[in-house]
């Protein structure tokens, strides 16, 4: 008996490899504190505390997306649901005077977030596929139109507003300076992340990732799909619940956006930019996205079209997303082989990178031309300046757009070619 | 009364039939490709801004044949150069690349046209009351655009029915597969499908555009009620399209012409509990639920037949 188990189960992880493991997450904790000390204008803190929320939101959204398989265009109802009955219950134990800290707030919108998951969720996840992404959309559309018509509840379009330092205080933190929202935001990542990773390891986790591949199959070994969905769609609204009851205390207020199709898109972008296959490409996707939100659009004012682009060239080149494309290159690491699709890459890099530039100088072009051609045609966009309304500028656009997607198209067959030798050395390697 | 219902139901029908030609666009290339193309709506747009910006330039006739045209030979190259290529991904890819793209139309037209709605006016020809029914003219427009539904409505039961395209549609409709082992060009026939169906989006987008408001945000409005009557009429099915369109259609013109609400109705009961924060639904009138009633429908469906009205396959 003990023999068959010693050849099925996979070995016990050696004391290295759990030093490595908990060293990871001890890692995480010590950078989640470390970092407001670091980086210490207000500014930052805020942004910081966006990014950990989108990371929550991100990764329970790869719960459905990643995990299970299920594309949905309406996560942000839980989520907004979540910001909602955070901010009343603020507003309920702020009048009533109970001794209930902030902290624990969060945990009541995680909790509005299970219930609608459990209520919506029985008809919604009967269905995977694209059933289920049309049947998540029209639900959103729903509940989101919905919250514009219960105006008691949702504020209408202003939206309700809580005041977060009237609570029961703990330890005499008010949470009125955002390094105190940061904090709260950084324990409930930390705690968001380890949960849903653990859950990532159960059995049911594991039947997710089966049902994602092969539901018929999963039938067969005697799990009804069907359930392993909805109960993968409840944790899933729980997690975004608390995300959103983070958002609403961070801003102190919920309004219907929340809820919106905008919400819902740029949890999609996010998880999916960043990489459904891995457990940290959501974190990545989250980070990388909030950033780019926040940093594009002072760059430009076209920067949602940007976003949409880069989606589009993410699906259709690196469907793996950002972490995707890095782990990639872990067997040509491990195989030390790297070095030989390293040349290629940067041959390939540079009528790349001169392609990019030709088309954003082309956007930037026609963008001036078309919304604002009457005004001053020295424009800056990416902080360089150039004049838009110069045939040279329309000229130097067309010749990098043309030339530099001409030459790399060449390249990235070099880079294709390297590739495959590599990794064919990798393996060799590997056997040998 | 009467004249309520019979304005409303000529509306409806209309509303129905413009929300079919997309919905039948929609379902064969849904069919056949095995892809939602959240991006049909969005083509729908590009068909209203097209169609305006082409009759500002040579006037509404030409704009009906060029702006559809013009987006279906953007669907084709859509499929061509984008679908295909992602089709290797899987079909969340498809349907992500899709989604993505509409993202990325709608941000293309803005930019373009702007947010602000456009001045698209119903050709002078057309701008006179068809006939008056009970005291309330019925423009003459609204009956052309219901004619050119009907109109390509019809086309399209003929061209299913009588020609060998059809006859390779219809086939894939159902074994997809089975028409790609039997030798026909799958690649080109997608890529042709793809186009038409986008077109009669557009064509839809076109006659639209003047009695309804062209707007950038049209697309974002019109997509989920799309989407809804393509789950609704059980995905792949284009009877069932047919019927949810008009069934939608229908729902959602009487449901804005209806003020009842359960107040009017129970009012003189009006219990203690009905100025609380149930306020809200006891007060709100048909008329202002009417946007959520296909999303209603939806839930209904699903719950009671999750394959949709007249749907087969399972996803």
């Amino acid at each position: 008996m003990s023999d068959i188990v010693s050849r099925v189960a996979p070995p016990p992880p050696s004391t290295g490899d759990k030093a490595k493991f908990y060293g990871l997450w001890i890692a995480a904790a010590v950078l989640l504190i470390v970092l407001p000390k670091i980086f210490t204008s207000q500014a930052s803190f805020t942004t910081f505390s966006l990014i950990g929320i989108s990371i929550i939101f991100a990764l329970s959204y790869n719960i459905l997306l990643g995990q299970t398989g299920m594309l949905s265009f309406g996560h942000a109802v839980y989520y907004g649901l979540g910001g909602f009955l955070a901010i009343h219950a603020i507003n309920i134990i702020g009048a009533h005077k109970w001794a209930i800290p902030l902290p624990v707030v969060p945990l009541i919108g995680g909790i509005t977030g299970l219930v609608f998951a459990m209520l919506l969720g029985w008809v919604s996840t009967q269905r995977s596929g694209t059933a289920f992404a049309m049947i998540s959309l029209g639900v959103a559309e729903l509940v989101a139109s919905s919250a514009l018509i219960l105006r008691t509840f949702f504020g209408g379009e202003g939206g309700v507003s809580a005041n977060r330092t009237k609570l029961f205080r703990l330890f005499d933190w008010s949470f009125g300076p955002q390094i105190q929202i940061y904090y709260l935001v950084a324990a409930w990542t930390l705690i968001c992340m380890i949960a849903m990773y653990a859950l990532t390891r159960t059995p049911w986790g594991r039947m997710c990732n089966a049902v994602r591949d092969n539901p018929e199959r999963v039938q067969f070994v005697g799990y009804d799909p069907h359930v392993v969905r909805y109960i993968a769609f409840c944790f899933a609204g729980f997690f975004a619940g608390i995300a959103g009851a983070l958002a609403a205390i961070n801003f102190e207020i919920a309004n219907s956006a929340y809820l919106g199709a905008v919400q819902s898109g740029t949890v999609l972008f996010s998880t999916y930019i960043g990489g459904v296959g891995f457990f940290i490409g959501p974190v990545v996707g989250a980070i990388f996205v909030t950033l780019l939100s926040l940093g594009l659009s002072d760059l430009t004012s076209v920067w949602q079209l940007y976003f949409g682009l880069f989606f589009i060239l993410v699906v259709a080149f690196a469907p793996g997303g950002i972490t995707g494309l890095l782990m990639m290159h872990r067997p040509l690491i491990r195989g030390g082989t790297l070095g030989k699709v390293i040349p290629s890459y940067l041959v390939a890099i540079v009528p790349t990178l001169a392609l990019l530039i030709g088309l954003m100088l082309g956007i930037e072009c026609i963008v001036h031309h078309t919304m604002n051609a009457t005004e001053d045609p020295n424009i800056k966009a990416f902080g360089i300046p150039f004049n838009a309304a110069s045939p040279l500028t329309w000229g130097i656009a067309a010749i990098l757009i043309v030339g530099g997607g001409f030459v790399a198209r060449m390249t990235w067959k070099r880079v294709a070619v390297a590739w495959d030798d590599a990794l064919t050395a990798a393996r060799a390697k590997e056997m040998a | 009364m009467l004249e309520l219902i019979v304005i409303s139901t000529l509306n409806g029908v209309l509303f129905g039939m413009l929300l079919f030609l997309m919905a039948s666009g929609l379902t064969v290339i849904f069919s056949m490709l095995g892809v939602l193309n959240f991006a049909h709506a969005s083509f729908y747009m590009l068909g209203a801004f097209f169609g305006y910006q082409i009759s500002r330039w040579v006037g509404f006739w030409p704009a009906l044949l060029i702006a559809p045209i013009l987006a279906g030979a953007i669907g084709a190259a859509v499929e061509r150069y984008g679908l295909r290529r992602v089709h290797r991904n899987g079909h969340v890819a498809e349907l992500l690349f899709t989604f993505g793209l509409a993202f990325a139309i709608e941000e293309i037209v803005q930019i373009i046209w702007g947010k602000s709605p456009l001045d698209f006016r119903v050709p002078d020809i057309l701008d006179f009351p068809a006939f008056t029914v009970f005291s309330t003219n019925y423009p003459a427009y609204k009956m052309f655009m219901l004619l050119v539904s009907v109109a390509i409505f019809v086309g399209l039961l003929l061209v299913l029915k009588r020609t060998r395209i059809g006859l390779i549609v219809q086939a894939a409709l159902t074994h997809p597969h089975m028409v790609g082992h039997l030798g026909h060009n799958v690649g080109r026939v997608f890529m042709l499908v793809f186009g038409v169906g986008t077109a009669l989006a557009a064509v839809a987008g076109v006659i639209a555009g003047p009695a309804l408001v062209t707007q950038s945000n049209m697309a974002g409005l019109l997509g989920p009620i799309l989407f809804v009557v393509v789950v609704v009429g059980g995905l792949g099915s284009l009877p069932g399209a047919f019927i949810a369109s008009l069934l939608i259609g229908l729902l959602q013109t009487f449901a804005v012409s209806m003020n009842g609400s359960l107040s009017e109705i129970f009012g003189p009961l009006s219990p203690a509990w009905a100025s609380t924060w149930v306020s809200d639904i006891w007060n709100v009138t048909v008329a202002q639920i009417a946007p959520i009633m296909p999303y209603l429908l939806l839930v209904l469906i699903l719950i009671f037949r999750p394959m949709g009205l007249l749907g087969t396959r399972e996803t």
